[in-house]
């Protein structure tokens, strides 16, 4: 928020030698301003006491967000924006991208590698399955945003669709498994098949392709009548589809169960053997001691494999003509029109395989959590999700990948730093501020790095030689 | 019809301040062609200035006159609510323009979390009550023991907006702030040769539109007695809703979608359902864009390349 305020005043500083004046004018000017954004808001605070509403007064926090912000800009204008000091000379690409760079080819599999080892270190690291608990369950939610965010990133990213819903498929993914898990006459006509026991075992396996195809259809039906539009407007559509989902959930009780949601979803098994201390389950057969820790640690493995297979899709998508007519159409949709695509069909395509993804994603939820609710469907989790996929690099699968688990994994960090308590008072919350973060990141990095944190791109088309794109030379065109 | 006049009444009230939110999005779409996602958290922004500058009026300074205090609190939000759109501009917007096709979208979605989310933390996620300001009511028409009302405060929303859309409509039409504003609209790069500065023209239209933005703040907050840090999403999407009906760039446009929304909202809760309001107005969105793209007052959008 400091850096974010600490530009307005634009680049008034300094244009003769003694630069001083012109930066101590700036400075203070600067915090005007600063003092004009933040003195209401942060100034007073609404509180209410004995049920009246009255004001509370922080001077000193803002105070001291005003000082920093004067003395950060005012150190920035004498020294990296002064005019005295001689221009970067921009010879190739930085050590650190050259780094990267050179580390690149053994940073997937490294990370691949730990992906799969990661239950295991885990265990190790703490000491015993029950006590691996927490990191596991970080590790599922990780992942869970890693193919969200790999879903996204094939409508955001590769087809260049904005796509402010996304929430909305992961919905339908998630209650087209608790809905046909939980009712009764699904599990009846189903159960008569195929033997009780069988369908019970297998319901989440014969559920999941299920939902990742209802969710798929469900974007070939939202996505047919408003692709047409243009990008800032699909945007805004989406938007709104996405909270109709959310409204209906809610309000179609009958159906949905509404606000209190579906609880007791049956959960997942190892393919058919389920994870309980009888004697058919998974612990007896294997020779195993029971522990409720299997079944985590099986479903870790699940969204790793539901994650590679999203990524593994995505990259052979992107080697076929749909693929490649996806990003065609992201880099200029009037020169695909001419070249005779069909632009609606190509769009409808990567919205329909974002949304199969988004269902995946969203029946995995269910049978992790065994509870839905449209709680966990807000716009925010859409936010966040493009957040990830806008941090990552819009069109780079392990740019996505490492900022979801920066994103998601750095914040559950955060929260247990002690010495944070002991400098914010006991009261403060990381989480809070997470959203707030998140926005913020999402304004510096369109700013700073619009191609994303990971810019270089791999080409999809070479000849002979792979070489890697630097995101500076690679340009969109202005639509 | 007692039903009828009443649901009118409280239409037209709550589409006014559709409308007034409406003209900052359709301004800044007419002349940048962006949808500026985070209008309607500066409008939540403003509702709280004017919150915190009403307390400080009332309890702090200790002025009776409501309508003195009103007009102070309406000032003061229209003042620092300008600085904050200017300011986000400047920093979010500005150094976009020339970027690539979606980077100032993506950048306005990152300033709306951040707008709602900075509330949030810096003022608490509760509902604020705020206590009533007006309360005066007149009858208009009373039959077998219902009553048909209009409110002071609802009456001193509608004057006020007309108010302000006349003084704006002069300011867009008559004054040389206006013929710059509409030449950047049509031509940037030919304004620009013809020595109008463009990069204080756009500044400009963000100022206007947020302050009208903290008008709107001001109304709803002296309507509906409550703010939230929540309460910037839905109403934006509304207004936005209404800048398209009416036909984005169109400033009658947006007044006239601003008070369509208004109506069928609370004739969609009177007479249907109230839980479905919100899934009324977002289908009524979604269907304008499928099938009246230019909106009723617009023009159709030429595509160039």
């Amino acid at each position: 928020m400091a850096v974010d305020t600490a530009h307005p005043a634009g680049a008034v500083a300094g244009s003769g030698s003694p630069i001083l004046p012109g930066a101590l004018k700036d400075a203070f000017l600067t915090g005007l301003i600063a003092l004009g954004l933040l003195g209401p808001l942060v100034g007073f605070e609404t509180v209410v006491i004995d049920g009246a509403l009255g004001l509370a007064y922080r001077p000193l926090v803002v105070a001291i967000m005003v000082g920093i912000i004067v003395a950060g800009r005012l150190i920035l204008n004498l020294t990296v924006w002064s005019p005295n000091r001689p221009p970067k000379a921009q010879a190739g690409s930085s050590p650190v991208a050259r780094g990267i760079l050179a580390i690149s080819p053994a940073f997937k599999p490294a990370l691949l590698a730990f992906a799969v080892g990661f239950p295991f270190f885990a265990t190790l690291m703490t000491g015993g399955l029950s006590e691996s608990r927490y990191l596991i369950d970080l590790g599922i939610l990780i992942l869970t945003y890693v193919m969200l965010g790999w879903g996204l990133n094939i409508v955001v990213g590769l087809a260049g669709l904005l796509d402010l819903g996304y929430v909305a498929f992961y919905a339908v993914g998630a209650y087209t498994y608790a809905l046909l898990a939980t009712s009764a006459p699904v599990n009846d006509f189903f159960a008569a098949i195929l033997g009780e026991t069988f369908w019970a075992n297998w319901a989440f396996w014969f559920c999941l392709p299920a939902a990742g195809a209802f969710a798929g259809l469900w974007g070939m039906i939202l996505g047919f009548p408003v692709l047409r539009l243009r990008g800032d407007y699909l945007a805004i559509v989406t938007l709104a589809f996405g909270e109709i989902i959310r409204l209906v959930l809610i309000n179609w009780v009958d159906f949905t169960g509404g606000g209190a949601g579906i609880a007791s979803i049956p959960r997942a098994t190892f393919f058919g053997i389920p994870f309980t201390a009888g004697e058919d389950g998974f612990a007896a057969l294997f020779g195993l001691e029971f522990s409720p820790m299997h079944r985590l640690i099986f479903l870790y493995f699940v969204i790793l494999a539901l994650a590679l297979i999203t990524a593994f899709t995505t990259v052979r998508l992107r080697r076929l003509p749909v693929g490649r007519a996806w990003e065609a159409l992201r880099e200029d949709e009037i020169a695909c029109r001419s070249l005779g695509l069909n632009t609606t069909n190509v769009k409808l395509s990567a919205f329909a395989t974002g949304a199969m993804f988004g269902g995946f994603a969203g029946c995995f939820f269910a049978v992790r959590a065994g509870f839905v609710s449209p709680e966990s469907f807000t716009f925010d989790i859409s936010a966040m999700i493009l957040a990830i996929v806008v941090l990552g690099g819009m069109g780079s699968q392990i740019g996505v990948a490492v900022a979801a688990a920066v994103m998601m994994g750095g914040m559950e960090m955060l929260r247990n730093l002690g010495f944070l308590k002991q400098i914010f008072g006991d009261g403060f919350d990381p989480s809070l501020y997470r959203m707030l973060l998140f926005g913020f990141a999402m304004v510096a990095i369109m700013i700073w790095k619009p191609r994303g944190l990971v810019s270089s791109r791999d080409p999809t088309i070479y000849l002979k030689e792979k070489k890697a794109v630097s995101g500076s030379l690679v340009k969109e065109g202005h639509g | 019809m007692d039903v009828f006049v009443q649901q009118l009444i409280n239409g037209l009230t709550l589409g006014s301040i559709y409308g007034l939110i409406a003209i900052g999005y359709t301004m800044v779409f007419g002349i940048i062609g962006m949808v500026n996602f985070a209008h309607g958290d500066v409008f939540m922004v403003s509702s709280f200035i004017a919150l915190i500058c009403f307390l400080l009026v009332t309890t702090v300074m200790g002025i009776t006159s409501i309508f003195l205090a009103l007009a102070i609190v309406l000032v003061v939000a229209m003042f620092f609510t300008s600085l904050m759109n200017w300011a986000i501009e400047r920093v979010a917007y500005r150094p976009l323009r020339g970027s690539f096709r979606l980077a100032p979208m993506i950048s306005a979605i990152g300033m709306s979390i951040f707008l709602a989310n900075f509330v949030q933390v810096s003022q608490g996620p509760r509902n604020k009550p705020v206590p009533p300001m007006v309360t005066d009511v007149i009858v208009i028409m009373e039959r077998e023991g219902y009553q048909v009302t209009l409110a002071w405060k609802q009456i001193i929303i509608m004057v006020l907006t007309s108010v302000l859309l006349f003084g704006f409509w002069y300011l867009v039409q008559k004054t040389s702030l206006g013929r710059a504003q509409r030449a950047v609209e049509q031509d940037r790069k030919m304004a620009a040769l013809l020595g109008i500065n463009v990069d204080h023209t756009i500044s400009l239209t963000f100022v206007i539109g947020a302050a009208l933005a903290a008008v709107a703040g001001t109304m709803y907050l002296m309507y509906y007695g409550v703010a939230n840090f929540a309460d910037g999403f839905v109403p934006g999407v509304k207004a936005f809703t209404a800048a398209v009906l009416g036909g984005i760039g169109s400033l009658p446009g947006a007044v006239l979608g601003g008070l369509l929304i208004g109506l069928i909202e609370v004739f969609w809760s009177a007479y249907f359902s109230i839980e479905y309001k919100d899934v009324a107005a977002f289908s009524i969105l979604a269907i304008t864009l499928i099938f009246l793209p230019q909106g009723l007052l617009g023009r159709p959008e030429v595509e160039k390349v």
